[in-house]
């Protein structure tokens, strides 16, 4: 087993997943969870060989003339991150077998959701730029399909394809990114950059690499002000939210800034720009979550304001950061899929998932109320569970720093006392809070074991971690910050370390947390007055979004009246002039020619052509002009006949024959002829038509005698018989030397008749509806 | 559509001959005008007069099947023509040949992956044709 094949399974099982369900029906997420599970343990038994700091490379050649390998790189960052990954998404696969229970499109769910998982682990393992941007694509197109999954709901799909739009936009920012790293340091391997001594900071396209690759991060991580799209991508089910949050995608943009930061973190731009919109992200994302009631709504800005956190600490970039931050994704991976999972429970079990309305379910819910306790005791950061330890690592880092130590520290204070009220609001109010059976929509009882299973274990997890520190989580870890570091950074967890500032810190922020906790209904009842929807990111993202649209609404009704003649003036003027210019650009007038050079047959086929021409201009009937046409048409014909190219002639009498056919049938459907062009437009449309038909006579007599590259033809006759074994030389070329250019085209004509297809059907049968 | 007994007859027994013919244009093309292009819009011109003469709705049911499968029937030869390439252990579309062998009619066959990819492109063009036609063929009022 390999990386690749890990990948290629769970892309098999996406492909496979609708039979599946099928199959085995409502068992399906149970059976799909084996993959993942599988990789999970693949990607355990490899933490000996990568703790002792070798890395687990493949590689497979991909578009070699380019250098661009489809390569895997497993080092510690990678591992913890594809552990994350498939050990979270085998337990998202099992909750969205309960979750989406008797939903028709469940197997394409399923389908959808591997194919994220599959993009996921490809980004964490790439080892090339284009590779790694490949899998960050993907991950951007499954997100939108599993974001708009409840496609019904106009809103959903506009909050789908928001996201698609913002990390999409990020996206082209940061192929633009790799591809000058690529440039700039001669390699478009991870690796090669990580482990030689390039440092992009000395290099003259630094500024440009730092800003796009940022753009590219920021926008995935959702940090400030990129921000809008997490909250709004809530409109997914909530298997999704959960997977999304905690492990996936918003991790993505994280993992990069983590992956490169051997690379690029050594200026004072890279720690400014990720300090101060970590800084931003983490209070934005908290203050709003102190203010919204939605269940989901809240823990997706308190992901936010985590997010922020960890982009910080990035920045900030001592070892004690990186450690910290390491720590902190962990344990927010854990809590923060279990709350989601929670919220979803209660969600679909009671049928909202307003805190105001939602409280004490610990008896009708008990297993979720327990899952949902343990997590969120870890996020507010109560010893023993592993969230305190993530909160003290913080604390530390903001201690020990040489400059703005205050300020970094003071932020992340306010910050984790809103967190851990919004946690306690989350996670504790709707199980333990007052009892309020009357006022939900649904009678509630216990979810299904799919649903309680997962979040009870990754609660557990997070308490096993608090536990020990020491023996459980270090191994995993300080691989990870060895690779983040990009040198071995020696240390061992402990939960207790006296007592000390960071625990007077967190004594702090309990306390306060606590207050906010007991104050939250007094909290609502300001908040339900405030309107807080005029001044957002979202709406200034549909002032944005709405312009665009009018704009190409504009041009295209500029562009495309409708009228063929309009059509027709556009595609001429704008081919005429571009050949015009291209031809004044070399120099010498075409050699003369010598007009009695042609046969007798030569001219006779001019003039048949030119009298098919002068009827179709005279003519007042349709159906003679339409003949006429085709009269050109066998007289072109006549010339490949002429100067040796049966092949085209052949395909051009076919042709004609078939054009005036396929026209016959649709002209008797016209209206009669009316001439309605004034004479001074039947002026102008000549002058216009002969100086197009000039510039184009003027480039085929100047193509006699222009050699810009070497003419392949005569290779190509002699390949033809040695290399493909075929006489036709015009065919080989189709089917053999440019298959791929053929293979195109046949591609295009397949396109082009669903169009012919969709275009005269709708007509029809929008006919046949007004009858 | 025209109601004539002497395009009707015409139509029904040409179209055996026009489809064989459009194989033979298919077959030659290697070596001499033809192939898979020309070959598929032959076919096509075919089955045109079968809905000139007898009428779209016996030229669907001479055909059986699909306009739109033929076309991507076509699409998936051709592009699986190039696979044998890579299974072959060389590059997407690298032309792979059997060895010669001689058939009574035919002369020497040589048989080879751009043949394969021929027949696609022969299929894709018949397809669009037919499927253009027919569209066309059954505008109603």
């Amino acid at each position: 087993m390999n990386t690749l094949t890990c990948i290629l399974f769970i892309l098999l099982l996406a492909g496979i997943a609708p039979q599946l369900q099928k199959l085995f029906g409502n068992k399906t997420g149970w059976v799909l969870a084996i993959g993942p599970i599988l990789c999970f343990a693949w990607f355990l038994k490899l933490l000996p060989t990568i703790s002792s700091g070798t890395a687990i490379e493949q590689s497979i050649d991909w578009f070699p003339q380019l250098g661009v390998a489809l390569s895997f790189y497993v080092d510690g960052l990678s591992l913890l991150m594809a552990l994350l990954i498939s050990g979270i998404g085998s337990f998202i696969l099992i909750y969205a077998n309960g979750y989406l229970q008797g939903h028709p499109l469940q197997g394409k769910f399923y389908s959808y959701l591997m194919l994220f998982t599959a993009s996921m682990l490809g980004i964490v393992t790439a080892d090339n730029l284009i590779a790694l941007f490949v899998f960050w694509e993907l991950t951007s197109i499954s997100s939108y399909l599993l974001i708009g999954f409840y496609h019904e709901s106009g809103e959903s799909r506009r909050k789908a394809l928001q996201a698609l739009l913002v990390t999409g936009f990020g996206g082209v920012a940061l192929m633009a990114g790799f591809i000058l790293l690529g440039l700039a340091s001669e390699s478009w391997s991870i690796s090669e950059l990580l482990n030689s001594d390039f440092s992009a900071s000395n290099h003259t396209l630094y500024p440009a690499i730092l800003t796009l690759i940022l753009l590219g991060a920021f926008t995935k991580s959702a940090q400030w002000p990129f921000h809008f799209w997490l909250p709004n991508a809530m409109a997914a089910p909530a298997p999704v939210s959960a997977f999304l949050h905690s492990a996936t995608m918003v991790k993505a943009g994280v993992f990069l800034l983590a992956r490169l930061n051997p690379v690029l973190s050594d200026t004072l731009a890279w720690t400014l720009a990720l300090t101060s919109f970590g800084l931003v992200t983490m209070l934005v994302g908290s203050i709003n979550g102190l203010l919204q009631t939605d269940l989901k709504k809240i823990l997706a800005y308190t992901t936010l304001s985590v997010l922020g956190i960890l982009v910080m600490l990035l920045g900030l970039g001592t070892d004690l950061a990186l450690k910290s931050c390491m720590v902190f994704l962990v344990g927010h991976a854990l809590y923060k899929a279990t709350l989601f999972m929670c919220a979803g429970s209660v969600d679909h079990e009671t049928g909202v998932r307003d805190v105001t309305i939602v409280s004490g379910l610990r008896f009708a819910m008990p297993f979720t109320a327990l899952a949902a306790g343990l997590a969120a005791f870890s996020k507010a950061g109560f010893p023993p569970f592993f969230g305190f330890l993530g909160k003290e690592y913080v604390y530390k880092t903001g201690m020990y720093l040489e400059d703005y130590s205050h300020i970094i520290l003071g932020i992340a204070i306010v910050t984790n006392i809103l967190l851990m009220a919004l946690a306690l609001k989350a996670g504790i109010h709707p199980f333990w809070g007052k009892e309020n059976a009357k006022a939900l929509p649904k009678n509630p009882h216990e979810a299904p074991l799919s649903m309680y299973i997962g979040p009870i274990i990754l609660a557990l997890t997070g308490l096993l971690f608090g536990l020990f520190p020491g023996s459980i989580v270090t191994p995993l870890i300080s691989p990870a910050v060895h690779a983040v570091a990009g040198h071995p950074v020696e240390f061992t967890l402990a939960i207790w370390h006296g007592f000390n500032l960071p625990l007077l810190f967190s004594a702090l922020t309990l306390i306060g947390g606590l207050v906010l906790y007991a104050l939250r209904h007094r909290i609502w009842k300001i908040t339900s007055t405030l309107s807080l929807n005029k001044w957002t990111f979202d709406n200034l993202y549909m002032g944005l979004f709405n312009g665009f649209v009018s704009v190409s609404k504009w041009q295209t009704q500029i562009l495309q009246s409708g009228s063929l003649r309009r059509y027709l003036l556009i595609i001429f003027s704008t081919s005429g002039f571009l050949l015009a210019y291209k031809l004044s650009l070399f120099d010498g007038l075409p050699r003369q020619l010598d007009l009695f050079e042609a046969r007798l047959l030569d001219w006779a086929t001019v003039l048949f052509i030119l009298g098919g021409i002068c009827m179709i201009v005279k003519t007042h009937s349709r159906m003679t002009a339409l003949l006429s046409l085709g009269l050109v048409g066998f007289g072109i014909a006549m010339v490949f006949i002429l100067y040796g190219a049966p092949d085209l002639a052949i395909t051009q009498i076919l042709v004609e024959t078939l054009i005036v056919v396929l026209f016959m049938l649709v002209i008797y459907r016209l209206p009669a002829f009316r001439d309605l062009s004034s004479n001074k437009t039947k002026f102008f449309d000549g002058i216009f038509a002969g100086t197009v038909g000039a510039i184009i006579t003027l480039l085929v007599i100047k193509a006699q005698n222009l050699e810009i590259a070497p003419t392949v033809s005569g290779q190509f006759g002699e390949w033809s018989y040695t290399l493909a074994k075929g006489k036709n030389v015009v065919n080989v070329i189709l089917v053999d030397f440019r298959a791929l250019d053929t293979l195109g085209e046949i591609t295009v004509l397949a396109i082009a008749g669903v169009g012919v297809f969709t275009l005269i059907r709708g007509q029809f049968t929008k006919k046949r509806k007004t009858k | 559509m025209m109601n004539s007994i002497i395009l009707n007859t015409t139509a029904r027994l040409l179209l055996p001959w026009l489809l064989l013919l459009s194989l033979v244009i298919l077959y030659r093309g290697h070596n001499l005008p033809g192939g898979g292009f020309i070959g598929g819009l032959a076919a096509a011109s075919g089955f045109i007069l079968y809905v000139l003469g007898p009428g779209i709705d016996k030229a669907r049911q001479v055909l059986k099947i699909h306009p739109e499968t033929l076309i991507g029937l076509g699409l998936l030869i051709s592009m699986g023509s190039g696979l044998l390439g890579i299974i072959a252990g060389k590059s997407y579309m690298a032309g792979l040949w059997m060895t010669g062998f001689t058939l009574p009619l035919l002369g020497k066959v040589h048989l080879g992956t751009p043949l394969l990819f021929d027949i696609g492109v022969y299929l894709a063009v018949a397809g669009f044709t037919l499927l253009t036609l027919f569209a066309l063929a059954e505008i109603k009022e």
